[in-house]
């Protein structure tokens, strides 16, 4: 399959993106890891008269803690996330879900700001950014905007983002004392979508008591999901399996799928409210040591 | 159309060429440059029968722009050992009996030099997971971790012996 006609460019720098953004026009797409874009273009479900490659733009590949935030560069492929020693040891969650995420060839290509750029609720990565309350930083020729993961996700492959903005930067907080994150989705066979997936993030108190509490659903809905009445009922809560039992339900209860070729709409549900439980008792878990 | 010149390196010999925007990567290796060793199976970045390295990273190159290759080093399974020599890899599949119909051995080898490369001494779940995006529809798997693990170790004191 061969995409259909383009023009290729190339960009060195944000400041250069932004000008071939300015003058080519709406019909133009970014391109980063290309892994998402690409296979899309060959099956003509996207054909796009121009491509901006910004995957060369230096500077953008980074995971660092700086202030308050895990600072991570949009450019930052997924192999990058898997291998990071700060990832590893503090953020266990993205382990859990680039594990999970296509397959390893992919991942050395494919990155984080393209996979929630993307604007899929497919992909991974949005469920994570929930769950983790992440902040997506937006740059265009304008400047600098901060866009609230909530605002973030507008529709099916719709975001935030307008022509010419380019995702450069994830800020999310860092990692505190008794706070633990874990991911787990279902899919039929590797490098496929979820058939569900659930991101969970917990914080808790020294009394073990949830302070702060994000649930995060992947493939369940037409935007990236997040369980609101299931964080209701642990916020300010000590977190019993009574608890856990009944945000499984939520999650079953609250979630948009649609029967299709990975299962029926009641599986969906099922599968749901299981692995809903299973992250939340991971989290706690990670929490607690 | 978009049309560009591009220069890599492959297998050690520069190239250049004037390519579309939208020739993708396997195309300009098989068609171009008339190296077959890289299959094309499923077409869709699942089969892994195209993998190739760029800059030592293993990549689907069904789902790679030629044009996104300019200035890079590419290693297709023609340029992982001399004429007349095997790749340890390619020595431990035919020992190991790790293919049939062959099809998905190049990609499977290309794929396990980068694995092998990151992680010289991988346990048997480490390779499974590291060939998950390489489709065999032959061997059923086993005899293709075999040989990995074969080719692992001997790379492995290749290394030491050459300390």
């Amino acid at each position: 399959m061969i995409p259909a006609n383009f023009n290729y460019h190339k960009a060195s720098s944000l400041k250069e993106a932004f000008a071939l953004s300015a003058e080519l026009g709406e019909e133009a797409k970014y391109m980063s890891g290309g892994h998402s874009l690409l296979p899309m273009m060959k099956l003509r479900f996207a054909t796009p008269e121009h491509i901006i490659d910004i995957s060369k733009i230096e500077g953008l590949s980074y995971i660092k803690e700086d202030g308050d935030f895990l600072k991570i560069g949009a450019l930052t492929t997924q192999t990058e996330l898997e291998h990071n020693a700060i990832l590893k040891s503090k953020y266990p969650i993205f382990g859990d879900a680039v594990w999970l995420t296509a397959d390893p060839s992919v991942r050395n290509f494919g990155t984080i700001g393209g996979n929630i750029a993307h604007g899929d609720a497919a992909n991974d990565q949005p469920a994570l950014m929930l769950a983790l309350r992440a902040t997506i930083i937006a740059e265009s020729a304008d400047g600098k905007k901060t866009i609230p993961i909530d605002e973030f996700f507008h529709g099916f492959y719709m975001t935030a983002l307008e022509p010419g903005d380019i995702l450069t930067e994830i800020q999310i907080p860092k990692s505190k004392k008794n706070s633990g994150g874990a991911y787990h989705k279902v899919e039929r066979k590797v490098g496929d979508y979820a058939t569900a997936g659930v991101a969970v993030h917990i914080e808790l108190d020294d009394d073990g008591v949830c302070q702060e509490i994000g649930i995060g659903l992947t493939n369940v809905s037409a935007v990236p999901m997040r369980l609101e009445r299931g964080e209701e009922i642990l916020r300010g809560k000590k977190v019993t399996d009574e608890l856990i039992e009944q945000v499984g339900v939520i999650a079953g209860e609250d979630a948009e799928p649609e029967s299709d070729l990975r299962g029926s709409e009641a599986y969906k549900r099922s599968i749901l409210n299981t692995i809903t439980k299973r992250m939340l008792n991971k989290a706690l878990e990670r929490a607690r040591q | 159309m978009g049309k560009h010149n591009v220069t890599m390196t492959i297998n050690g010999e520069s190239v250049s060429a004037e390519v579309d925007s939208r020739l993708l990567l396997v195309h300009f290796i098989r068609e171009n440059l008339d190296m077959t060793g890289t299959h094309i199976g499923c077409d869709t970045s699942s089969c892994g029968a195209c993998t190739i390295l760029i800059d030592g990273k293993s990549v689907k190159s069904c789902t790679y722009l030629t044009v996104r290759a300019d200035g890079a080093n590419i290693t297709t399974i023609e340029g992982i050992a001399a004429d007349g020599t095997n790749h340890p890899l390619q020595k431990a599949f035919h020992d190991q009996h790790g293919l049939h119909c062959g099809f998905c051995t190049p990609g499977m080898i290309m794929r396990a030099i980068d694995m092998l490369e990151t992680n010289p001494n991988p346990t048997e779940k480490e390779i499974r997971w590291g060939i998950s995006g390489n489709l065999c529809r032959c061997t059923g798997y086993n005899n293709i971790v075999k040989s990995v693990q074969q080719a692992a170790e001997e790379m492995s004191k290749e290394k030491e012996a050459s300390v």
